[in-house]
């Protein structure tokens, strides 16, 4: 066994944190695992709901904006298939968002309790997300054979896409999920925003609409409209161009906010019990 | 080597108290929008509490700690800050070895999982890896007696089931420190005991083991040192006999006499008034404390104002719960005027241990009582016992271990 000293001190966790994390990894899968089961639990349709949910809302999209909006008319492929990469991303982002920064204060009685590395909390619950997120694509995949319509190479780059999501989900998330253990306000303020970013991204329109806009720049510093653009690209191929407008910024928000939250979540992680 | 050295640990948290209190809807809304307008600083008021102040002591490798004082004595911090869910204040902590906390029993069971499944979440929360807990599941399950509820949602169990499992994962924790608050208060007697012996085992394999308890006689059962805790600051540490001797003094509310030395003052009435009422203690072995084995002595002198009474003195025992125990008294003779002296002796080896409380009666011409004094002192009885492995609270309202039980061979099996 190896020697375990660990020093507890003010201001001050473990020095060995990160090797900490590792040797706890397995609290990890526990956790996101837990999620996953319990996530169906007393249902009669069970994993089904995994479908159900962007099937319907990838339907109303079609229906609000390509039917009554007319968008539909300007594209050359069947417009649900371009709604559906918007649907996978921004379910998965605003679910990992609204878990993440709920993932402190709904584990309190865990984290009042026993200490393990608090990161492995929020990082857990990205296997939730995931997992629908697997079941979007086999729908996408579907609607495809359904068309006929081929994804090309471009496809291999939709998981880079999927994990660039996640982090900016993280990113905000964990920021949000420090806050939210002294100010409950975070709390109220999520579900907002997930009910309504999805009109400030492009999830039921292709960006290609607003590009010539003047505000443009400023869309763009919401990263879930890189994602979406990205994705947009891996799983249609030619009919969506790789929009660097909309990449760089995504890229730049990730690393700074991951980053950012990361150190700040750690500064405040051996705290969190004394505002629970 | 030492496990643990804590040194000058501190925890404070500071309290804001709110002089405004709004008591209705109206009040408050106009209460929020003055407050707008207003700087808060004029209505709260800051208060500094120390959970903890200045602790510092240390623990050897295979030492039993038990950790007593009263609620709010800074138990749980210290526990907290050591199995680092809080951190200090200030101070700082060394722990040398793989360290689990037990500050709860069944922490982070999901009601709408299974038995089965809620033994792998909860063994992977409290540090253990998934093939350990594998190797031990049929254990686990028998110790806690669960095996036909293992595919139920533990929310479909009943709390004594949920508990039992709790502490059967826990009780396979192989920790080289393992630190444990207050988990023994639950469960029944028979699990209790089932806990306690599997904390003896733990502790017998050399392990370190910090012990949470209100239960004294468990904490001088498994412990080999104790620290004492009073409002923040750690009292004594040491020997756990003489550690549990000061922490007992300083929780019994216990008055052993009460005197006058007048009768202008003293309880009672123009015919009788009370001098003195007192209990003494006689220690044997170099005790310090009442415990089961102490003989006492009771002392009740009072003055007589009547000419020419014929009186005698009942002597009331209460226990805790207000049920009398015994009542005894003297012979009825008469007195004249002027102090009289009553005397009566509890053996040793007679009361079980608790709390205890003496009123004594006047009684004239054996029907008329002529003053009740209630409640007039009271003293704790302190848990003694050798010989057992049984930490339970000793049933009963007396103790008397001078009644036997003989045990005796007569036949063999048939």
């Amino acid at each position: 066994m190896d020697r375990n000293e660990v020093f507890i001190k003010v201001g001050k966790s473990s020095l060995n944190y990160w090797r900490e994390v590792w040797r706890q990894r397995e609290l990890f899968w526990i956790l996101g695992k837990r999620d996953v089961m319990v996530r169906y639990k007393q249902t009669i349709l069970g994993v089904a709901w995994g479908v159900i949910r962007p099937l319907l809302t990838a339907l109303v999209m079609v229906f609000a904006f390509g039917k009554i909006a007319k968008l539909e008319q300007d594209s050359s492929i069947p417009y649900i298939l371009v709604v559906i990469p918007g649907v996978i991303i921004w379910l998965f982002f605003s679910q990992s968002l609204s878990q993440i920064s709920n993932s402190i204060v709904g584990n309190g009685n865990l984290v009042s309790k026993v200490y393990f590395p608090r990161i492995i909390i929020p990082f857990s619950s990205l296997l939730v997300g995931l997992l629908d997120a697997m079941i979007a694509f086999a729908m996408f995949f579907a609607f495809c054979i359904y068309f006929q319509f081929l994804p090309g190479w471009h496809f291999f780059f939709a998981p880079i896409f999927l994990i660039l999501a996640y982090l900016a989900a993280f990113g905000s998330g964990l920021f949000a999920s420090v806050l939210n253990v002294k100010y409950r306000d975070i709390a109220q303020i999520i579900p907002f925003i997930v009910q309504f970013g999805y009109f400030i991204s492009p999830v039921a329109y292709s960006s290609e609409r607003v590009k010539t806009e003047w505000w443009y720049p400023i869309y763009n510093l919401n990263p879930v409209a890189g994602a979406i653009d990205g994705l947009r690209w891996c799983l249609l191929g030619d009919f969506a161009k790789f929009n660097w407008q909309s990449f760089i910024p995504m890229l730049i928000f990730v690393i700074i906010s991951v980053l950012f939250s990361i150190w700040f979540f750690r500064k405040n992680e051996n705290s969190f019990v004394d505002h629970l | 080597m030492k496990a643990i050295s804590i040194e000058n640990i501190s925890k404070k948290y500071i309290l804001s108290h709110k002089k405004k209190n709004y008591q209705n809807l109206k009040e408050s809304v106009s209460g929020f929008f003055g407050e707008l307008f207003t700087s808060k600083d004029d209505e709260e008021t800051k208060e500094i509490f120390w959970a903890l102040r200045d602790v510092s002591f240390d623990i050897e490798q295979g030492d039993r700690i038990g950790i007593v004082g009263s609620n709010g004595a800074g138990k749980s911090t210290l526990l907290k800050i050591l199995s680092r869910i809080t951190e200090p204040s200030s101070g700082q902590v060394k722990v040398n070895g793989r360290m689990a906390s037990l500050l709860e029993v069944g922490t982070g069971f999901h009601p709408d999982l299974t038995g089965r499944e809620n033994i792998f979440l909860n063994g992977a929360i409290l540090g253990m890896k998934q093939q350990e807990i594998k190797h031990q599941f049929d254990e686990i399950v028998s110790f806690a007696g669960i095996e036909k509820f293992l595919d139920t949602p533990v929310k479909r169990y009943s709390s004594g089931m949920y508990v039992r499992l709790g502490f059967a994962i826990a009780a396979h924790l192989e920790p080289e420190i393992l630190i444990v608050d207050e988990v023994l208060a639950v469960g029944d007697s028979e699990f209790q005991k089932k806990c306690l012996g599997k904390m003896k085992d733990v502790s017998s394999s050399g392990r370190t083991i910090l012990f949470v308890s209100h239960n004294s006689t468990a904490i001088q059962g498994l412990c080999n040192k104790a620290a004492f805790l009073k409002k923040g600051s750690l009292v004594k540490y040491g020997e756990v006999g003489e550690v549990l001797h000061d922490y007992m003094t300083s929780i019994s509310k216990f008055q052993l006499q009460q005197i006058w030395e007048t009768p202008d003052n003293a309880p009672g009435n123009d015919q009788v008034r009370i001098k003195n009422i007192e209990i003494i203690p006689e220690f044997i072995n170099g005790s310090k404390n009442i415990d089961v084995r102490t003989p006492l002595k009771i002392n009740i002198e009072f003055w007589n104002m009547l000419e020419s009474a014929h009186l005698n003195l009942s002597v009331f025992l209460y226990n805790m719960t207000g049920e009398c125990v015994f009542n005894v008294g003297s012979q009825a003779k008469t007195f004249s005027k002027g102090l009289i002296k009553g005397r009566l002796e509890i053996p040793a080896n007679f009361l079980n241990d608790g709390s205890y409380y003496i009123s004594a009666m006047i009684v004239k011409d054996t029907a008329d009582p002529i003053y009740f004094m209630e409640d007039a002192i009271s003293f704790d009885v302190a848990d003694w016992r050798e010989g057992t492995n049984w930490y339970g609270k000793w049933p009963g309202a007396i103790r008397p271990i001078n009644i036997q039980v003989q045990t005796w061979k007569v036949d063999g099996l048939i």
